[in-house]
């Protein structure tokens, strides 16, 4: 599938929430077919549709003392956290031009990231009822959507530095006791950004139409 | 009068909850326009008014779980 790439780098939520929604506009307006943007966020607590605040286990003080943004946004899923070390990305896909079917949108993505991660020898799995991407019982993606007149905005996030993950211990992630893993602590070994940024395009170009 | 419905979410989703109202009841709506928002595990999406009119019933609250199939609001054409 073609769509046209935007990588905003290191970026702080706000203003790649805002180029998300300019982009999803034109995407709906049909200026253009399907967008994906990818970045790195700054430090970032966000709160989806379905998030009690007593999923972040700090004070809004304290988070403030670490320098991490807090974010109440329209997505579905839970509480999560977004910093340097993952690699953000906003697919903005027209789904009237490819199927209208949600779920199999969110099916997809996970095929996408599991894909990317076994080109990286990672050996990465889906949960029925848990919607993200899991290596063994730790999550290394999370996955959190919203459409409208079927067009997807937010999207995923996949863990790819070691040292981000300390930063989970602030939330219960997507209200779950759950063990955060990124491409780095599977491998082992430090790994190039740009590398995991081009194998997730490329596979994410292979989309189903 | 026209009801605004939960439909078919495919993928074995049988249920959504309600995460918005964008208008209340005696509200004037336009076609079209979103009228609720509704979140499954990890997506959320909205539901458009079928016609021009005021959205006379709401059904369910924010926070509530709707089944597919079920009616969540009623819309008095104009």
């Amino acid at each position: 599938m073609k769509f046209q790439i935007f990588d905003l780098g290191l970026i702080d939520f706000r203003p790649a929430l805002e180029f998300q929604k300019q982009l999803f506009e034109r995407v709906k307006n049909g200026k253009m077919n399907h967008g994906l943007i990818l970045c790195r966020h700054n430090p970032v607590v966000t709160l989806g549709r379905n998030a009690p605040r007593k999923n972040i286990l700090v004070s809004e003080e304290e988070l403030r003392k670490r320098k991490i943004d807090l974010f109440e946004i329209e997505r579905g899923g839970d509480v999560t956290y977004h910093g340097p070390g993952q690699l953000t990305v906003y697919p903005v896909f027209n789904l009237n031009k490819i199927k209208r079917d949600i779920h199999l949108f969110l099916r997809n993505l996970e095929k996408r990231i599991s894909a990317t991660l076994g080109i990286l020898e990672i050996p990465a799995v889906t949960r029925e009822n848990l919607t993200g991407v899991w290596v063994n019982d730790k999550k290394i993606a999370s996955i959190g959507i919203a459409v409208r007149s079927w067009v997807t905005f937010h999207g995923f996030t996949l863990n790819v530095k070691s040292d981000d993950l300390k930063n989970f211990s602030l939330i219960r992630p997507c209200g779950m006791d759950i063990m955060m893993t990124s491409v780095e602590d599977e491998l082992g070994r430090e790994v190039n950004f740009k590398r995991v940024r081009e194998l997730l395009i490329k596979e994410m170009q292979k989309w189903p139409k | 009068m026209a009801k605004v419905v939960l439909p078919e979410l495919g993928d074995n989703v049988t249920k959504a909850t309600v995460s918005y109202w964008y208008f209340q009841p005696g509200e004037k709506v336009e076609e079209k326009a979103d009228l609720v928002e509704l979140a499954t595990d990890k997506a959320t999406f909205n539901l458009p008014s079928p016609c021009n009119g005021t959205l006379s019933e709401a059904f369910f609250q924010e926070g509530d779980t709707v089944n597919v199939g079920e009616v969540l609001a009623v819309i008095e054409e104009s």
